[in-house]
């Protein structure tokens, strides 16, 4: 695909088949696992299952720990304190286990944990439902077919923002460093990880259009 | 834009330590965000002159991190929410 490019109406893109099935895959996931443990099995998601199924890392492992689900991801469970939601308010003042949830939804303090807490009771529930949103807008506007994409300011923004998501969950699960572009370079199409590294240059490629296209 | 009348300043002590230690917004090396788009959200979220958010950028790409905001702590708060939006790795935190 030849990436965003600006026109009249907007900025546009095409996009074939299995590019948008795995796009739309990806950010259908990254959604669930946001909204909560409830919703974030995998079964039924096939064209990511089977792309992060190559990876021995089990950063994205969305079958949580029934022990542990307790504390971080209890807003989006029905039956969470509704006035609390209504007011934005999050039952959550912890960092997530899940290390993707934790970089999606990171501390605003680094030194001050009491700090840190409050910050994620005012902020994680709204930053949670912006996360879905932009994640909402790409499955609107992308068609499950492919074919041509074409958006307005707001919706390029929540692209942008879906698209980053993506690449920070993909990025923790496969561990990126700095380094990662020279050590990528080095991985083999008989690499586990080949078919992930491929996706996640091909998003960075996306993103980095979109952005020229809006500059 | 106005300023406020005299006698609803805040209490000196308030003001003194705000003068003394701002609260700052810092935004912190990530591996995944690229350049383009850690410049773009600057630009967007600040109102920054892209020179001015590429250079923040490049601040964060090497040295690890940059403050890029300054002021009242509810601000750096808002800030970091905003940031947290765009996927920047950002925090709060009384400068030094």
């Amino acid at each position: 695909m030849a990436g965003f490019r600006t026109t009249s109406g907007g900025v546009t893109a095409r996009f074939a088949k299995p590019e948008a099935a795995v796009l739309r895959d990806l950010v259908e996931h990254v959604a669930e696992l946001i909204t909560g443990p409830e919703a974030t099995s995998m079964a039924g998601s096939s064209d990511l299952a089977d792309l992060a199924g190559t990876s021995g890392r089990s950063g994205a492992d969305p079958h949580h720990d029934p022990g542990t689900a307790g504390s971080s991801d209890e807003l989006a469970v029905p039956g969470a304190d509704e006035l609390a939601e209504m007011v934005g308010l999050s039952e959550s003042t912890k960092l997530p286990d899940d290390p993707v949830l934790a970089r999606l939804l990171p501390d605003g303090y680094r030194d001050d944990p009491d700090a840190a807490q409050d910050f994620r009771r005012f902020t994680e529930s709204g930053l949670r439902s912006a996360k879905v949103t932009a994640a909402q807008t790409v499955l609107d506007t992308l068609p499950p077919a492919g074919g041509r994409v074409r958006l307005n300011a707001e919706e390029a923004e929540n692209w942008l923002r879906a698209l980053n998501d993506v690449r920070l969950a993909l990025g923790v699960h496969m561990g990126v460093t700095d380094d990662f572009d020279e050590l990528s370079e080095q991985i083999g199409p008989d690499d586990s990880l080949f078919v992930l590294v491929e996706v996640y240059h091909w998003l960075a490629y996306l993103q980095e259009s979109l952005v020229v296209a809006l500059s | 834009m106005s300023v406020a009348p005299a006698e609803l300043q805040r209490p000196e002590t308030e003001e003194e330590t705000v003068l003394d230690r701002p609260w700052v917004t810092i935004v912190w090396n990530d591996p995944v965000n690229l350049m383009t788009y850690v410049t773009y959200v600057l630009q967007r979220v600040f109102g920054y002159p892209k020179p001015k958010a590429e250079k923040l950028m490049l601040d964060v790409h090497h040295k690890g991190k940059a403050v890029v905001a300054a002021g009242a702590r509810e601000a750096m708060e808002r800030n970091a929410e905003t940031l947290h939006g765009y996927g920047l790795w950002a925090t709060v935190s009384h400068d030094t």
